[in-house]
C-alpha cells in the first residue's frame, strides 16, 4: 500500500482545519514592494515560475544571484547530502551555503528573524507542522510547477508551505542482538533491558513527540490525549529498558542505543554502518509525519529559492528522497506515472493499515499534556 | 634563612598602596581599566539585561509577568531543585575531595614529576566538559562501555542492574566531578601550599600542638580560600549545560536544559520568553550564594583578625 493512503477521515478534517488557519495567515505574506528585479520580474513576489517566463528564466535570475542559504539539511538526514550535490553539480554558477545543519525548526525561524535584511538569512526552510503553522506570515506563497501532483492534504492551498517527504514512526533494533518487536508492549520484556531509546525529548522534538504519539496510538489512545503513550514510556523507564541519552550516528555504530524510535527513513539510513539493522514499522495503526518547504518572504536570493524549490519537486529529486528511505511528497502521482524508482519504492517498510497524523490542535494539547507529565514520567 | 624569618611574612596585605609618584599619573589611572569594563559591559552585563528583559515581555511584545509567574510552576521548581542539588553535591564532593589531593599533594617536592604531572592533568581536565566528556563517560562506563563489559566478564558485577543512571541525575553528578575536582586542585593548591611547614614549627616551638595550629592558623587561613573555592564550584556546576544536555537528554531536569527546551522546541512553542525568566532565576539562585559567601567572609575575617 502507498503512502498516500492519508485519506483516513480524522486525518482530511485535520488538514481542512489546517488550511483554513493558514488561508487565514496567508494575507500576511503579500510580497514587498522592495525590487530585486531581474529583467524586470521581482523574484520575491513571484508565486510560480511564469512570473520570470520559463524554467530557463528562473535559472537564469538564480544564477544572477550566484547564492544560496539552506539551514538544518544533515547530510546524512533523508539523502540530503546528494540532494545538495546533484544541485551543486547542475548549478555550479550557485554557491550554496549550508548553515547549521543540526538545528531544530523553530532555530530556523529564529535564524531568519535575527538575520532579518541580511544576505546570511536563509532562504528556504524545512519544517516541523508545527512550526510550519505557527509561522506563515514569514513564508512567502510560491506553487511548483508540480503542485498540482502534491496530495491536497499535504499542502497549504496557496503555497505557503508544501510537505516535501515523511514516513512512518518507526522502531530500528540490532537485530544481531535483539529479536523483532511485534507489538509495542514487547518492548518492556527483560530482553530489552537497557536498549531502547528515542530520539530526543518530545517537549523539544518532533521525531520524539511522534515517538509519543505513536506509543498512543498502539496502547488505544487517540492523539487527543498523550497520556496513554507517556504513561507507556513511564513504565518502559520503571522496567529499567528506557535509555535517556540521545541516540546519534555514532551510539547507534557503537551498540550504545541498539533501540531506537525515529523516522523509517531514518532508521533506514543505519544499516549503512550496523548492517544487522532493521527497521519496524508496528502493524495496526501507524504515525505518519511529513516535512515541509517554505521560502523565506525576506529571502536575500528570492530567485535561488524558488529555483531550489522546483529542483526538490522535480521526479528526480523525489525519487532521491526515497533513494534517502522517505516518501517524497509526489509519491503518488509518480507511481500512476510510473516515474518513480520502483525498486526503491518496494525497499520501504510496509505501510500499516491505518495512519494518523495530528491535527494542530492536537498538537498543542499534546505539547501541554508532554510539558506537564513527561519530566516525571521518565524521572 | 632561619626559620624566624618566614614566619613574619603576612599572609593577607591590608597595607595602602604606595601613593603614585605624581598627581596626574593618579588621574588617569583608570584609562587602565576602560577596556575591560568594556568588555564585561559588551559581553555580560548587556547580554544579562538582554535575556532577563525578554522575560517580562509576552510573544507580542508586550509588558507581562506571567513568565516570571511560570517560575512558581511545579515542574520548574523541581527543576532548580534538581540543578541546585546537583551543584551542591557536585561542589562539596569535588572541594573535598580536592581538597585532600591537594594536601596529599604538599608531601612531594613541587618541581617533582608527580605534582607537575598532576597540575598539568587538572589544568586540562577542568576545562574538559562538555560534549568530549559525555562520550568519553558514554564510551568508558555507557552501557556498552570498555569499562562496563570488562567489569561485567571479568567479576559478573553489572554497573546497570536497575537501568541505565548514567544517562540521569546521578550520571551528570559522576560527569561533573571530572571537571569539579581538578578545578579543586587548580584554584585551592596556590592557598594550601602558601601555608608553610614553617608555621607548624613555629607554633610547635612555642609550646603549641598540632591540633592548635590547624584551630587556631590552618582554618582561618585557609577557610575564606576554600570557600571561594567552593562557591566557584557550585556556579561552574549551576551554569554547566553542554555536558548534561549530551548525556540526559531526557526531562530537561536542570535548569540550562529547561532554557534549551524554551528556546528551540519545536513541539510546544511560543515558550522563548520563559527562558528569559528562568535565566532570572538562575541570577537569583547565584546572588544568594553570593551573599550568604559574602556573610561568611566577613566571619572568616574575624578569625583572621
Amino acid at each position: 500500500m502507498s503512502f498516500p493512503s492519508l485519506s483516513a477521515g480524522r486525518t482530511v478534517a485535520g488538514l481542512a482545519l489546517v488550511t483554513a488557519a493558514a488561508l487565514t495567515l496567508a494575507g500576511c505574506a503579500g510580497g514587498s514592494a522592495d525590487s530585486s528585479a531581474d529583467g524586470g520580474v521581482d523574484a520575491k513576489t513571484a508565486t510560480s515560475v511564469a512570473a520570470f517566463g520559463t524554467l530557463a528564466d528562473l535559472e537564469t535570475a538564480a544564477k544572477a544571484e550566484g547564492q544560496l542559504n539552506v539551514i538544518a539539511l544533515p547530510r546524512t538526514w533523508a539523502n540530503y547530502g546528494e540532494i545538495l550535490d546533484l544541485f551543486a553539480q547542475r548549478y555550479p554558477e550557485i554557491t550554496i551555503n549550508e548553515q547549521s545543519p543540526d538545528v531544530s525548526s523553530a532555530e530556523e525561524i529564529q535564524a531568519a528573524t535575527a538575520n532579518e535584511g541580511l544576505d546570511t538569512a536563509p532562504d528556504v526552510f524545512d519544517l516541523g507542522l508545527a512550526v510550519a503553522l505557527q509561522n506563515t506570515d514569514t513564508f512567502a506563497a510560491y506553487k511548483v510547477q508540480t503542485f498540482d501532483e502534491i496530495p491536497d492534504a499535504l499542502k497549504e492551498s496557496s503555497g505557503l508551505f508544501v510537505g516535501d517527504y515523511g514516513g512512518y514512526m518507526s522502531i530500528g533494533y540490532d537485530s544481531a542482538r535483539f529479536p523483532a518487536p511485534t507489538q509495542l508492549s514487547d518492548l518492556l520484556k527483560p530482553a530489552y533491558k537497557g536498549a531502547v531509546a528515542i530520539n530526543g525529548d518530545p517537549t523539544q522534538a518532533g521525531s520524539a513527540f511522534a515517538a509519543v504519539g505513536l506509543a498512543t496510538v498502539q496502547n488505544d489512545g487517540t492523539l487527543d490525549d498523550f497520556t496513554p503513550g507517556i504513561e507507556f514510556f513511564g513504565e518502559l523507564n520503571k522496567a529499567g529498558n528506557f535509555l535517556k541519552v540521545d541516540p546519534t550516528d555514532a551510539t547507534i555504530a557503537s551498540g550504545e542505543t541498539p533501540v531506537v524510535f525515529d523516522w523509517d527513513y531514518l532508521n533506514a539510513a543505519q544499516a549503512s554502518a550496523v548492517p544487522t539493522w532493521k527497521t519496524v514499522v508496528l502493524p495496526g495503526t501507524g504515525y505518519a509525519g511529513y516535512y515541509n518547504q517554505a521560502i523565506n518572504k525576506d529571502a536575500p536570493h528570492p530567485a535561488a529559492a524558488r529555483l531550489w524549490q522546483e529542483f526538490l519537486y522535480s521526479d528526480e529529486v523525489q525519487n532521491l528522497w526515497l533513494k534517502g528511505g522517505a516518501r517524497p511528497a509526489r509519491m503518488e502521482a509518480m507511481t500512476s506515472a510510473g516515474t518513480i524508482d520502483k525498486t526503491l519504492a518496494a525497499a520501504l517498510p510496509t505501510a500499516p493499515s491505518d495512519t494518523v497524523v495530528p491535527t494542530e490542535a492536537q498538537s498543542t494539547t499534546a505539547g501541554e499534556t508532554l510539558g506537564q507529565k513527561w519530566a516525571t514520567a521518565v524521572q | 634563612m632561619t626559620v624566624l624569618d618566614q614566619v613574619v611574612v603576612p599572609a593577607v596585605s591590608e597595607q595602602p598602596a604606595p601613593s603614585p609618584r605624581g598627581a596626574a599619573r593618579r588621574s588617569w589611572a583608570w584609562l587602565g581599566l576602560v577596556p575591560f569594563a568594556a568588555y564585561v559591559l559588551l559581553f555580560l552585563a548587556l547580554p544579562t539585561v538582554l535575556a532577563v528583559g525578554s522575560g517580562f515581555v509576552g510573544r507580542g511584545g508586550a509588558f507581562t509577568l506571567d513568565n516570571v509567574a511560570a517560575l512558581g510552576d511545579p515542574l520548574v521548581l523541581s527543576t532548580f531543585a534538581n540543578s541546585a542539588w546537583v551543584s551542591l553535591v557536585t561542589a562539596v564532593i569535588g572541594s573535598v575531595v580536592g581538597a585532600l589531593v591537594c594536601w596529599a599533594l604538599l608531601g612531594l617536592a613541587e618541581t617533582g614529576a608527580v605534582r607537575t604531572a598532576v597540575d598539568a592533568a587538572s589544568g586540562v581536565l577542568a576545562q574538559f566538559g562538555g560534549v568530549m566528556l559525555a562520550f568519553v563517560l558514554i564510551a568508558a562506563i555507557g552501557a556498552q562501555g570498555v569499562v562496563t563489559v570488562m567489569l561485567r566478564q571479568l567479576t559478573g558485577i553489572s554497573l546497570y542492574e536497575n537501568g541505565v543512571w548514567l544517562y540521569d541525575l546521578p550520571g551528570v553528578v559522576v560527569a561533573y566531578l571530572v571537571f569539579q575536582i581538578p578545578l579543586m586542585v587548580l584554584t585551592f593548591m596556590p592557598a594550601l601550599a602558601a601555608l608553610k611547614p614553617q608555621w607548624v614549627e613555629a607554633h610547635l616551638t612555642l609550646g603549641g600542638t598540632k591540633g592548635g595550629f590547624c584551630r587556631h592558623v590552618g582554618i582561618p587561613v585557609l577557610a575564606p580560600s576554600f570557600l571561594a573555592s567552593l562557591l566557584l564550584l557550585f556556579a561552574n556546576a549551576f551554569s554547566s549545560y553542554a555536558t548534561a544536555a549530551a548525556l540526559a537528554s531526557q526531562g530537561s531536569q536542570i535548569v540550562p536544559l529547561q532554557i534549551r527546551t524554551a528556546l528551540t522546541s519545536e513541539t510546544v512553542l511560543g515558550r522563548e520568553n520563559l527562558a528569559g525568566a528562568l535565566a532570572l532565576g538562575m541570577i537569583v539562585v547565584v546572588a544568594g550564594v553570593m551573599v550568604v559567601y559574602a556573610l561568611i567572609q566577613r566571619r572568616a575575617a574575624r578569625w583572621q583578625a
